[in-house]
């Protein structure tokens, strides 16, 4: 990663402008050509550096439902029923963390009622209560990491 | 064309930009060209979603591990529910948190109603950032903990309309 690779990715994490000729316009300010730009683009997908190029969609407006879910699992558990757990498409992550409160994923659904129905689901599969922590307002998302 | 088949085409828009948009000079109009409708319509779409909110912005998502921010703590926070919008704004403001969230309490299990997730390159570092979190409400905190995540078990991206 050099100077300009990291000037692409502070840039791009804010507004990449809709235009016919979109890469040209950010080039300009990044001082490059606009070919150039889509090649770095393009090499750091390929290396893993980012992991997504193009429009963040919010699944709640689009009329999606989505929620937090948390579990207490038993240690001596903890792997079989996160592979239970996980074994459902609408779980859209999922991760362990060092609580009591151990198991934490993110259910995504296309109804209110379908999130409702999985999350019902899954606890008669694993026989753990799910803490349902869908959220009540959003107050900031910027996952901008300066480089 | 009518308001279904504007929503029918915003719904093709996002299948087709699920992977990304096309490097390509014009992506616009390429994407335009595969879904056979004018560009000058797909941008005014694209225009749209973004106005309504429905698409949070378009541009790169770094791979934050990657950049060395491979630490990654969710602060959770009790705090009073009729100062929370208040207290949310605040902790969102700051330039360490990344998501910040009003989550319902469940009491007995779960007392914290605050969300923030604060990135750093290590453990210590995010602890640090916690406890500025911390001075800064100073006594309209009751308690808060930071939950850090010890193994990913599974991580797909969200699939939407598909």
């Amino acid at each position: 990663m050099d100077d300009l690779d990291r000037r692409i990715i502070n840039r791009l994490q804010g507004e990449f402008p809709v235009c016919e000729r979109p890469f040209q316009m950010v080039a300009e300010r990044l001082d490059t050509t606009e070919s150039e730009l889509i090649t770095r683009i393009r090499c750091m997908l390929d290396d893993g550096l980012l992991t997504r190029f193009g429009p963040l969609y919010n699944a709640e407006q689009m009329g999606g439902a989505l929620s937090l879910c948390a579990m207490k699992v038993p240690e001596d558990r903890f792997d079989a029923v996160a592979e239970q757990v996980n074994s459902f498409p609408e779980v859209a992550h999922n991760y362990q963390r060092d609580h009591e409160m151990n198991m934490w994923f993110v259910l995504a659904a296309e109804t209110a009622e379908q999130l409702d129905a999985c999350l019902r689901e899954i606890e008669e599969v694993t026989g753990i209560p799910v803490i349902n922590l869908p959220r009540k307002e959003e107050y900031y998302v910027g996952l901008h990491f300066r480089v | 064309m009518d308001t279904d088949e504007l929503a029918q085409l915003d719904r093709r828009i996002v299948l087709a930009t699920q992977a990304g948009l096309p490097l390509d000079a014009r992506p616009y109009h390429w994407l335009a060209s595969e879904l056979g409708v004018d560009p000058g319509l797909l941008m005014d779409r694209l225009r749209l979603m973004l106005e309504e909110g429905r698409i949070r912005r378009i541009g790169v998502v770094p791979n934050h591990y990657r950049l060395g921010y491979s630490a990654n703590g969710m602060s959770v926070w009790e705090v009073p529910d009729e100062d929370i919008g208040v207290i949310g704004r605040q902790v969102g403001e700051l330039d360490i948190v990344s998501h910040c969230y009003h989550r319902p309490r469940r009491l007995p299990d779960w007392p914290y109603n605050l969300f923030a997730m604060v990135h750093g390159h290590s453990r210590e570092e995010v602890c640090d950032k916690v406890e500025q979190i911390a001075q800064l409400l100073g006594d309209r905190v009751r308690r808060h903990d930071v939950l850090f995540s010890t193994r990913i078990l599974k991580k797909t991206g969200l699939r939407i309309g598909g």
